[in-house]
């Protein structure tokens, strides 16, 4: 259908990588949300006001500034320590050195968690009291409480909002080209320089991730239907 | 730290000496795309609540196309790519245009928050209640007027939160601007990185003026929401 000039291979890799980012920093995000809306709706006033500073200082600044500031700074934090275990026990000499797609997974689930932390603080506080309760007097330990009752509730609040937070990281990987990760971008852009056809081939990966934007709004619909279950809407 | 601060505040707050750059360029660029997106979909968000496929089809093409793509990746078309090809490039006028990194910039960020703009507007023209607009109706007045007295500002209204969002979303997106060239706080972060190698103080002086430019943004907000949406109070 398209003319790739031979670049298919790279770009369909650099698609593969993008989707692979944007996954395991949703997952990432994900983690942090849920400790963080907990640590957010936890009775001691530490753990609020941790999350909170997090939520406040992470969702004002620019993602793009925290990227920079957090994959160049993390490399050098990095070896600060190393250093100084290697210091501490002369013994053993070792590094640790990150690539790009580690630190996009870090940095972007570190940024996005702030998101999903504000997404299901939201949908926690949507969960009726009495369920919580009503479990609790069956017995069920906190866990239980929470995988049982809490956490397919919240769910059907949380989907909206994830959705959202999901098109946004999916569309933030974009950014992780910057740092120098052969995304789909830098894929398309190695492309359009080797072969002359810059918008071309940029125009592209934009087709690409539109392509994935649409696949992803059409699971999130299913999603959607699943978590409803049970829910009586109003016939207009 | 300090040594950045002391070399580079100027560059950071409104001028390298030459150019406009830092906290200045980022206002600028923020306020020229906000302004330009406004224009662009107001009248784009009536076309969208439009009967007519013909109307409303073109502008959910442009919402989709402009709503599913990252800005980066528009950036990158516009500022790379359009240059490149060959009927840009043999105008004079156009290629003066697509030339500067400046100009693509603001022509990419009007077009990308106008597209979130107009599908925020067209969403609160929806939500009109239809008691309004039988009323207006009822009075006589013409669809003109009824838009203008009746359905625009109550929509405006009525959009004011979500819009305040887009707005900050603007303002972290104005950091892409720095890979076109222009000299924006990231742009001057990233310089003052280069020259010190001290990668957590240049990014960090950075954050602090992004963090203060949020915090000025959603109290103005929240000051216009409360003298807009008073009557929204318990």
């Amino acid at each position: 259908m398209f003319d790739l000039a031979g670049y298919g291979p790279q770009i369909f890799a650099g698609t593969v990588t993008t989707v692979e980012l944007s996954l395991l920093s949703l997952l990432v995000s994900f983690a942090i949300g849920l400790l963080g809306a907990t640590a957010k709706l936890s009775k001691s006033r530490v753990l609020r006001g941790i999350a909170t500073v997090y939520t406040t200082i992470i969702r004002g600044v620019p993602d793009l500034v925290l990227m920079l500031l957090i994959f160049y700074s993390l490399q050098i934090w990095i070896n600060d320590l190393t250093d100084w275990l290697n210091n501490l026990q002369n013994s053993i000499d070792f590094e640790v050195s990150l690539n790009p797609f580690t630190s996009g997974v870090i940095t972007l689930g570190f940024i996005y968690g702030a998101y999903f932390t504000e997404t299901f603080r939201g949908a926690f506080m949507a969960v009726p009291r009495g369920q919580l309760e009503a479990a609790r007097s069956f017995g069920m330990r906190p866990s239980k409480v929470f995988r049982r009752i809490l956490f397919p509730q919240m769910m059907r609040f949380a989907l909206p909002g994830l959705g959202n937070n999901w098109q946004v990281i999916l569309k933030a990987t974009a950014l992780v080209s910057l740092i120098g990760l052969t995304d789909v971008i830098k894929a398309a852009q190695n492309a359009g320089e080797g072969t002359f056809r810059v918008f071309y081939f940029v125009s592209i990966a934009g087709l690409v991730y539109l392509f994935l934007t649409t696949i992803s709004n059409s699971v999130l619909i299913l999603l959607d239907r699943k978590y409803a279950v049970g829910v009586r809407k109003a016939v207009l | 730290m300090i040594y950045i601060i002391q070399n580079y505040w100027q560059a950071f707050l409104y001028s390298d000496g030459y150019n406009m750059t830092g906290l200045a360029m980022t206002l600028w660029l923020l306020v020229i795309s906000c302004a330009i997106g406004f224009c662009l979909a107001l009248p784009l968000a009536i076309a969208r609540n439009a009967r007519n496929p013909a109307i409303w089809g073109p502008v959910w093409l442009y919402t989709f196309l402009f709503r599913g793509t990252p800005l980066y990746v528009q950036l990158l078309i516009i500022y790379t790519g359009v240059y490149g090809l060959s009927f840009v490039h043999n105008q004079p006028m156009l290629a003066d245009f697509f030339k500067k990194g400046i100009d693509c910039t603001i022509l990419a960020f009007c077009l990308n928050t106008g597209a979130y703009t107009t599908e925020i507007f067209a969403g609160a023209i929806k939500d009109t209640s239809f008691g309004e607009v039988d009323a207006g109706r009822s009075l006589g007045m013409s669809k003109w007027t009824l838009y203008r007295r009746i359905i625009i500002p109550a929509a405006l209204r009525r959009a004011l939160p979500v819009y305040s969002n887009e707005v900050i979303l603007m303002l972290h997106a104005t950091t892409l601007a720095f890979t076109a060239t222009v000299p924006d706080i990231l742009k001057v972060a990233n310089d003052a990185y280069s020259a010190t190698y001290n990668p957590f103080a240049s990014f960090s002086i950075a954050a602090l003026i992004y963090l203060g430019i949020s915090f000025c943004l959603i109290f103005t907000f929240r000051k216009a929401e409360s003298h807009f949406l008073a009557f929204l109070k318990p």
